[in-house]
């Protein structure tokens, strides 16, 4: 039963702050940045719930998390039930109480922040705090795994999209195998995603879990050229193959200079610190440009482009800006992490966009040429277009340049299987409903359909293909429209 | 895991390996390439196949000492095991019956032509093999390219063995004494492949090179060994690692490659002050990745 104090009351209270690590200490260090909720906060913060007879923070969660129920746990003083009762839809809690976009999502749906004045619960916050209580106490609510069905699924791809749809396709007693191109699981995890903000002992724990469950996983795959998707299916034996190989390719802006020493990918320069640890080099062998006492630019304004810049920080950079097309409205990232980086010391230029990258005879990059921008009618995506003002050129020293502005369709699997039909960008067609492709007994989704999105959509995608996975292995009836999908 | 069934020494600093990895040997082509990482704390470096034995589930790299983690791997012997082996990846050389082909191999890159000659040969061109190296102690498998060519020149910087002079003169030389010459491969160093495409170019013969651009994923994910070719942005390990002579820009290649030289430099030094602690952290990591493969199999069987 709800132990909470009369609605009224619980208005009054006031929405926790995440504790922090300081922000000038922490520009200089790779460990993590929220600190996480003592458990009196995560008591009271759960008290604000207001219990709206139709729930919007779930219908607003890709995963459909059971929020109030969850918080009814946590009032309980349950936290290992109610971390168990979040998997129930989310295989990776630890996770995406870390990195999922609340604000556009659950939070954003919390009527409590639609009434004048007060801030929407701190879903994601509550969900973080039951997921490390977990975690800490070393108790794993194992959840019911049934019967072996005999059935076999390949999943392509250990991203948040593969790791959900095993979580899910596990418990309906399929052998599950996660196929990793890399030489560790977790995807853009592992990656993309620096360890500031998700420490990377989470992301192997979360895995761990799915261990446990039964989930086996094989690294140094290259699904496309190690084996193709026919030689899974005919020559081992797999029932249902489900591809979530991501937004492989690296977006370049196609101006003069690119080839520069100092111009870099986000994808190369956070898979250079974040996988490959060279932010401890020479104790890691792989190297990473030397930021100490440079000025680097970011260009982008997403949440890679955060990454990218606060990393630069903390290897010691003199100055680390974004540059950034648009105004902060228009930027997609997260609202935690402008605040955090704001806090670091980040500078942000807004209107301006590059169009030429300078070097010197040695080819490296020396500085950055721009022009200014400003804002006109609204584009396809809903934001107003940036357009360039003539005449408003300038050039900025800079020593590292770093380009986020997005990702394109890998074509590895792609074109080793001419039976998967693909738009006109090589990403996977699938009926939107059941994330089928259009051949037999392949799914799809993440990036590798969507393009660029966030972890939880691309989790949210996994759940589906899992449901999907298991109704076509269990009734034989294979039917999609991905055929119809991809003529439109 | 990936065990090393055998290690042979090839020439001075320059092994061969002939590793476990059966995905890999099913599937590889000649000019494809593998990723490898050493141990837990290494980087991951692309190095092309020599070939497989698909009986044994084996494949052949033959690596030259250059920087911190070549001149670890070659420190390993037979009964070692590498951490990561991952491929087989990059697009294959095209096969196809040219006529008369000149495979040219700048000392390590000798093995990597070597399939490739096969290949053609066995595709019915009349191959022409061309090896060269600074001195003889770097140059290796003469015997196997005289077997996969109809006719071999074997040449050295310094005379010390075959002919004097570099590759690029024997290459003139042929095409002075009027043959017909319809397609040349050419892998080895950069300054090589570059001379070699300008003795072709003047003449026009269609020449495709290997590039050797920094890699991390290998998997175009990064986009780190990108090359400019004909002007536009390609990927060596996704686009190539093959392209048009031609068309490469081998000046950008070459001030790419230069990129880490200095961090390069601090690793190498550092390890050749203690070799044995590394050799050590390549064990440690693989008994590690061996005692976890063990515990889970018999986790999975109760």
């Amino acid at each position: 039963m709800s132990k909470r104090i009369p609605a009224r009351d619980r208005m009054k209270i006031l929405r926790t702050q995440m504790p922090e690590q300081d922000a000038a200490q922490r520009g200089h260090n790779f460990l993590e940045v929220n600190l996480g909720l003592p458990a009196e906060c995560a008591q009271q913060e759960s008290m604000r719930c207001i219990e709206c007879k139709t729930p919007t923070c779930v219908s607003t969660c890709p995963v459909g998390v059971k929020v109030k129920e969850f918080l009814d746990l946590i009032l309980d003083g349950d936290y290992i039930g109610a971390a168990a009762k979040i998997r129930e839809d989310n295989a990776l809690p630890a996770i995406t109480g870390r990195v999922c976009p609340q604000e556009d999502q659950c939070e954003g749906g919390c009527l409590l922040g639609q009434k004048g004045g007060k801030s929407p619960l701190a879903i994601g916050y509550l969900e973080r705090f039951v997921a490390d209580y977990e975690q800490a106490s070393g108790k794993f609510g194992m959840p019911p795994i049934a019967a072996p069905t005999g059935k076999k699924v390949a999943i392509v791809g250990s991203g948040p999209a593969g790791l959900s749809c095993a979580g899910d396709l596990i418990q309906k007693g399929h052998k599950v195998r996660v196929f990793e191109a890399l030489h560790e699981i977790g995807g853009v995890l592992v990656y993309g995603i620096p360890e500031f903000r998700l420490p990377k002992t989470i992301v192997r724990q979360e895995v761990d879990n799915l261990r446990r469950m039964g989930v086996e996983f094989e690294t140094n795959v290259v699904v496309g050229k190690t084996v193709t998707i026919d030689e899974l299916m005919s020559g081992e034996g797999y029932d249902a193959v489900f591809i979530c190989t991501g937004a492989g390719l690296p977006q370049f802006l196609n101006i003069p200079g690119e080839h520069l020493n100092g111009v870099y990918s986000a994808n190369e320069f956070l898979t250079r610190v974040n996988l490959m640890r060279a932010y401890k080099f020479p104790e890691y062998d792989e190297p990473v440009y030397d930021c100490k006492d440079k000025d680097v630019v970011v260009f982008g304004g997403g949440n890679t482009a955060m990454d990218a810049v606060r990393t630069s920080l903390r290897l010691g950079a003199r100055t680390a800006s974004i540059f950034y097309r648009r105004t902060e409205v228009e930027m997609p990232a997260r609202k935690e992490e402008i605040h955090h980086a704001k806090d670091e010391g980040i500078n942000f230029q807004f209107l301006v966009n590059p169009v030429e990258l300078l070097g010197d005879d040695k080819g490296w990059l020396q500085a950055v040429k721009c022009i200014r921008m400003e804002l006109g009618e609204p584009d396809a995506s809903g934001r107003r277009r940036p357009i360039p003002i003539p005449g408003s050129e300038f050039v900025t020293p800079v020593s590292l340049a770093i380009i986020a502005v997005g990702t394109t369709a890998n074509p590895l699997i792609q074109s080793t299987t001419p039976d998967l039909k693909t738009n006109k960008w090589r990403y996977i067609v699938t009926d939107p409903e059941t994330t089928r492709t259009s051949k037999r007994g392949v799914f799809a989704g993440g990036d590798i359909v969507t393009g660029g999105a966030t972890v939880i959509l691309a989790m949210g995608a996994g759940r589906q293909a899992a449901k999907s996975i298991n109704d076509y292995l269990t009734s034989g009836v294979w039917e999609t429209k991905a055929e119809e999908a991809s003529a439109t | 895991m990936y065990q090393i069934v055998q290690a042979k020494l090839l020439g001075r600093n320059i092994k061969q390996f002939e590793i476990e990895a059966p995905r890999i040997a099913k599937k590889q082509r000649p000019g494809q390439f593998v990723i490898v990482r050493l141990h837990e704390h290494g980087e991951r470096i692309p190095l092309t196949i020599e070939g497989s034995d698909l009986v044994k589930g084996t494949i052949t790299l033959v690596v030259q000492s250059i920087g911190k983690t070549t001149y670890l791997m070659n420190s390993l012997e037979a009964g070692d095991a590498i951490l990561d082996v991952v491929g087989p990846l990059g697009k294959p050389t095209e096969i196809e019956k040219y006529g008369t082909v000149v495979v040219v191999g700048g000392s390590v890159g000798t093995a990597i032509a070597l399939p490739a000659a096969r290949a053609l040969k066995q595709a019915g061109n009349h191959v022409i093999g061309i090896t060269g190296s600074r001195t003889k102690e770097l140059l290796i498998l003469e015997d196997e390219l005289r077997a996969a060519s109809n006719e071999t020149y074997v040449m050295t910087d310094d005379g010390s063995y075959g002919e004097q002079g570099l590759v690029t003169k024997k290459l003139q030389e042929l095409i002075d004494s009027g043959r017909q010459i319809n397609y040349v491969l050419a892998i080895g160093p950069v300054p090589m492949m570059r001379a070699v495409a300008q003795v072709t170019g003047a003449k026009g013969i269609k020449t495709v090179v290997s590039l050797n651009s920094i890699m991390v994923d290998g998997t175009g994910m990064c986009g780190g060994c990108r090359v400019l070719v004909g002007n536009r942005s390609e990927f060596a390990c996704v686009d190539g690692p093959e392209f048009d002579a031609q068309k490469v820009n081998f000046e950008v290649l070459m001030q790419r490659n230069n990129m880490y030289r200095e961090s390069e430099q601090k690793s190498l030094n550092e390890f050749l002050a203690n070799p044995q602690a590394e050799l050590q952290r390549v064990r440690e990591s693989c008994k590690l990745r061996e005692l976890e493969e063990k515990t889970r199999a018999e986790a999975t069987h109760v």
